[in-house]
Formats: C-alpha cells, sequence, structure tokens
C-alpha cells in the first residue's frame, strides 16, 4: 500500500529530470503563491530532519512532507501529476514550462487502517 | 467601459547598472496573458551569470548610493510615485493582461497603492531621527542607522506591481541597492517601470532580473554578494531561502501565506442596516483577486444562530458576482494567473467535495465566450464544512470559500487558530467587548475588525507562525534592510586607571 503515486505523464517528467539533475527529492509545499504544490529539488538541494515526513517513493524518489502540515493531509491519497504551467518557486520542472500538481482523494477504510493506526502516525 | 489587450514589444531585457541587457545566454521565454491564453512578450530566461553582473552593478553602487542624504533619496521615490500615477492607466491595463484581474481593481487598488507607498516610505526617510542616550555625564550612546548594503528580493505574481512597490521602497529609502527578481508569470509591469524610471536611479542602484526560479531565484537568493533576502512566497521555498541565507549568516524577511479565517458574531444581524451589508460584502471579499491574496478570508466562521439567514445573503451576493472580460470596467473576478493554478483550484474542488464538503455556490471551472474561452476562469465558490477538511488547511488560491458554523466565543477562536498560519484573519461583530477581546486573541499579525482586505501604508502588515516574519507597509520595514551603527563616546579626560 502507498500513500502516495504518479501519473505516466508524471514519471516520464521525474525520469527527465533524473538524467540532468541526477538524485532527486520532492517536498510537498504549503501557504501562499505556489504553495500546496508539490516542488521538486536536487537531492542534497534541501535539509530534511525529523520534521519531515517520508511519505513514499515515486518512481525512486522520495516524497517528503512537513509534519505539521502531514496532520492535516494524512487522511488523504495523493498522486502526483503534471501540467501545463507557469509556476514560480525553484522546483526543477519549472524551465520546462511544466508543474507538478496534486491528486488527492481520500484514503480508503482499508488504507487508512493500515497507515494511521501503526504507521506514521 | 471596455479597454483591450495593450501593445507589447516582441521582447524586452534584464534593467542592469542602469541599462536594458539582452541575458547573457540570449534565451528567453514566452509570457502569456491569462485572459485568453494569448502571447504578451518575450522575457529574459536568465541564469546565473546574469544574476552575477546585476549583483555586481549593485555592489559597486552600493558605497555612494548608502552615503546620499535622506533627502534625495525620499525625492527620488517620490519621482518614481509621480512618473507612475502620471501612467495610471497604461500599469493598469498592462497589469491586468499579465495577471488576469480585472481592470477595475487594477484601476482603484493595485496601482493607486503602489504609488502611495513610493510616497510614504519618502516621507518616513525625512521624518526619522535617530537617538543618543546620555548613559553618565561624560559617556554619549550614539545610534546611526546605516544600510545593509545589496538586497535580493524576491515577489509573487499575484499583486505584480503592487507587491515590487512593497519592497522597493523601504530597501531603497534606507540607502540600499536592490537586485529584484519579479514571478516569471507577471513579468510586465516591473518592466514597464523599469523604462519609465531608467534614468531615475544612480546607475545599479536598482537592478531587475527575469526568469526562472531554479535558474535565477536561486543563485540570487544563495549569492555571498548579498546582504539580505526579502521573499513573498510559499514554506517550501521560503525554508530554502532561509537555508541559503543561513550560510552567508544573511538576514531574511518571510511573506508566506496563510488561511485567514473571517468570524461573523450573531450581532452583525440585529439590524437589517448598512453595517449587514458591509459584512455580508465582507464574507463575500474571498472572491476579490480571485482569491489570489495571500490574506484570501478563506475560512468564513459563521455563528449558528444566525448561521442559515447569514449564508443565504452572502450565497445570494456571491452568486450576482460578475465574471466576464477582465478588461471590462464592470466585471469584478477575471482569470486566474495561470493554466497551473487553475488546476490546481479545480484539484481543491475535487477533494474539497469527496471530503464532503456541500457546494451552496459556484464550484467548478467558468467556460466564458469567444476568446477568453482558452483563458483560466473559476467560478466564485462556497464549499460548506469542518475545519479538519484539507480545503479548511490550504490555501487554495482561488476564489473558494470555505464555510463553518460556531457556537460561542470559545469556539470561534479555536477554530480560528487551528491552522498552520497566522497572516489575516477578520472580525465582525456589534458587540463592543468582542470588538477587542476576540481580536487579541487570533494568533495572526492583521486582524481586520468590522473590515477587510485593506491594505493601507502606515499599518504594520505580516504574519505570525507559518506565515512568516517581518512587517511591511510600516516605517518599521525600514530597520529590516539597515544595520544599528553604536557610537559610544567619551567625553571624559580622565584614563580607566586599570593600567
Amino acid at each position: 500500500m502507498q500513500r502516495v503515486a504518479i501519473t505516466e505523464k508524471a514519471a516520464e517528467v521525474v525520469r527527465q529530470l533524473k538524467k540532468r539533475h541526477g538524485k532527486l527529492i520532492f517536498h510537498q509545499s504549503g501557504g501562499c503563491c505556489d504553495g500546496s504544490s508539490p516542488m521538486i529539488f536536487e537531492e542534497d538541494d534541501m535539509y530534511l530532519d525529523e520534521s519531515d515526513v517520508l511519505l513514499g517513493q515515486i518512481e525512486d524518489v522520495n516524497f517528503y512532507m512537513n509534519i505539521d502540515q502531514f496532520e492535516y493531509w494524512k487522511h488523504t491519497h495523493l498522486t502526483i501529476d503534471i501540467t501545463e504551467g507557469r509556476g514560480s518557486s525553484f522546483s526543477l520542472e519549472i524551465p520546462l514550462g511544466l508543474r507538478f500538481i496534486v491528486l488527492s482523494r481520500l484514503l480508503t477504510e482499508d488504507e487508512n487502517t493500515f497507515f494511521n493506526s501503526s504507521h506514521l502516525s | 467601459m471596455s479597454y483591450s489587450k495593450p501593445k507589447f514589444k516582441e521582447k524586452y531585457s534584464n534593467f542592469i547598472n542602469g541599462k536594458f541587457e539582452a541575458p547573457i545566454g540570449g534565451q528567453y521565454f514566452d509570457n502569456t496573458s491569462p485572459v485568453d491564453n494569448s502571447l504578451i512578450a518575450k522575457y529574459p530566461r536568465s541564469q546565473k551569470e546574469d544574476v552575477e553582473m546585476a549583483l555586481d552593478a549593485a555592489n559597486a553602487a552600493k558605497d555612494s548610493w548608502g552615503n546620499t542624504s535622506a533627502g534625495e533619496r525620499a525625492a527620488l521615490l517620490n519621482k518614481v510615485a509621480d512618473i507612475i500615477e502620471e501612467n495610471l492607466e497604461e500599469f493598469a491595463l498592462v497589469e491586468t493582461c499579465d495577471n488576469g484581474k480585472p481592470i477595475r481593481e487594477t484601476l482603484n487598488a493595485d496601482i493607486p497603492l503602489a504609488v502611495d507607498h513610493w510616497r510614504y516610505f519618502a516621507a518616513c526617510i525625512r521624518a526619522e531621527e535617530g537617538s543618543a542616550t546620555e548613559l553618565d555625564a561624560n559617556t554619549l550612546s550614539m545610534n546611526i542607522k546605516e544600510p545593509l548594503g545589496v538586497v535580493g528580493q524576491i515577489i509573487p505574481w499575484n499583486f505584480p506591481l503592487l507587491m515590487l512597490s512593497w519592497k522597493l521602497p523601504p530597501a531603497l529609502a534606507t540607502g540600499n541597492c536592490v537586485v529584484l527578481k519579479p514571478a516569471e508569470q507577471t513579468p510586465s509591469t516591473a518592466t514597464l517601470l523599469m523604462e519609465k524610471i531608467a534614468d531615475v536611479f544612480p546607475p545599479g542602484v536598482l537592478n531587475v532580473i527575469h526568469g526562472f526560479g531554479p535558474e535565477a531565484g536561486k543563485p540570487l537568493a544563495a549569492s555571498s554578494k548579498i546582504d539580505k533576502v526579502a521573499f513573498t512566497g510559499e514554506t517550501t521555498t521560503g525554508q530554502l531561502i532561509m537555508q541559503y541565507a543561513s550560510k552567508n549568516l544573511n538576514p531574511v524577511t518571510m511573506e508566506l501565506g496563510g488561511k485567514s479565517p473571517n468570524v461573523f458574531f450573531n450581532s452583525v444581524m440585529d439590524e437589517d442596516d448598512a453595517f449587514l451589508d458591509k459584512a455580508i460584502e465582507g464574507a463575500v471579499l474571498f472572491a476579490f483577486n480571485q482569491g489570489e491574496v495571500c490574506t484570501c478570508p478563506s475560512r468564513l466562521l459563521v455563528q449558528e444562530d444566525i448561521y442559515d439567514a447569514f449564508m443565504e445573503r452572502v450565497v445570494a451576493r456571491t452568486n450576482a458576482i460578475i465574471q466576464d472580460n477582465p478588461y471590462d470596467t464592470s466585471t469584478m473576478v477575471g482569470a486566474q494567473a495561470s493554466n497551473d493554478q487553475y488546476e490546481k483550484i479545480q484539484s481543491y474542488l475535487k477533494i474539497g467535495v469527496e471530503e464532503g464538503a456541500k457546494v451552496l455556490a459556484g464550484g467548478s471551472a467558468n467556460k466564458l465566450d469567444g476568446d477568453l474561452a482558452s483563458g483560466f476562469y473559476i467560478q466564485p465558490t462556497i464549499l460548506e464544512g469542518h475545519n479538519k477538511m484539507r480545503i479548511f488547511q490550504e490555501e487554495i488560491f482561488g476564489p473558494v470559500v470555505c464555510v463553518t458554523k460556531f457556537k460561542d466565543e470559545a469556539e470561534a477562536i479555536e477554530i480560528a487558530n487551528d491552522t498552520l498560519y497566522g497572516l489575516g484573519a477578520g472580525v465582525w461583530t456589534r458587540d463592543a467587548h468582542q470588538l477587542y477581546q476576540i481580536p487579541r486573541a487570533i494568533k495572526a499579525g492583521r486582524v481586520w475588525v468590522n473590515c477587510y482586505h485593506a491594505y493601507p501604508a502606515h499599518a504594520p502588515f505580516g504574519g505570525y507562525k507559518k506565515s512568516g516574519f517581518g512587517r511591511e507597509n510600516h516605517l518599521m520595514m525600514m530597520n529590516y534592510y539597515r544595520q544599528t551603527k553604536n557610537m559610544l563616546i567619551s567625553y571624559d579626560k580622565n584614563k580607566l586607571g586599570f593600567f
């Protein structure tokens, strides 16, 4: 079971970015403007610690979210997709004229029991 | 009255050292209008070497600019204000084209407010005095404010010229040189301003670099050639910028958005009068600027005993909003600034309904006719639910409000503060005790009391919690761009006697 998934179209962009930048991470942003968008960075660019929850791996790329934000998101399943757009922020796909976005759904009852009764909660 | 799309050149340049400079690498990007997704112009896709060029120009200019008199700097700020004011309509039209917001707003809010911020800081720097304290009969402590040097500023796309005018005047008034990067979605009014004021400041004092965040924004924020970064945007980029600043031990100011509660107590409905009419409008202000405001009142909290009657009027007022061609002066709500915002907002509408929210108004994209069919329009939307839903916790940045009820004061405060953010809040009541006590209990940097969405110069604006820190729009912002030099002077002729 996975909390986070990725569409094939978005996975193709991740593979393209990996060729250029090497190892990557996703970090889910919050707040103004481009907030609530997932950002992709070179692995060592962002300082991560116990305040960042690892939600899972997509295309071998770890997906993180700040623990305070995770509290409000943990009942939902996330699918990372890609759309045309001109986002700001330092996310690496922006020069391609593309932007990762999050599609969400509620966790199923089974998923919710699996993730939120013992793991990560 | 209706305007039409303004004329643009084929391509534009960076503004560095008083001159328009093509990007060194020769690359450009297409900037489009969200009104109809048509091309506006090509703007420089700057890289690190362009940023370096701007930073070198700023560093070369900082000593002489930092030593100009407050009077000289204030005169130049006033000149900028006059130039924007003289060209108000042109700036408004370009802003509407670039951002998608209605011309009614740019003519009456964005551009006039921008003018006032330049004048306000021109006045502040003239009126200000340093301080001196006589510590004892022979010792004087004198505090002199000095500029930091070179400042990097990264601004967002929701109020392009206004955000520029929140950031530049306090930095320039205090004697700093600036390298500013506008958002890549909205580079046009910053460029227009540089064309109009190219000769106002000495070369190198003010530089504008266009391009993408990872290619131009990051080298600016991470450079050891700056002395401070000011940023408005979201939390992850905010954290990265602070991380880069920590390597240079540079100060930062951050404005990172919010999820602002707008709280209506039952007394607002005691009378059916002008104040109630104002309160209903206050609830509908979520749709102002298409909801693309860091302080969008996107959580509507209504006391349960007036909930049905109050919401009936809010829904009716929302349904009466005119969403149409942004160039038409009767249009109240225009287009979202970009396709990715448009998609993101729709993904929130979907998860909101899936989480059990009920749609009271709007609820989907708005397909307009003709050329506007390619634009990014979302219906003003009201979703009813509870505060633990994701739509109540995340900044949607669209014309979407999430409404819930509360029983009493304690529950209103609890819900209002149950958020990661603390930028804005609204409190509406006729009760004199609530007017003071509720705003004091809400953890936010700006609480509007019986009003909302006013951003006058001389009222400090900034965040609590994850909404950031720093207070813009007020003279206190000047100290975020300065050092204090303390001169400790002895008038005593006698030695200490230690050695």
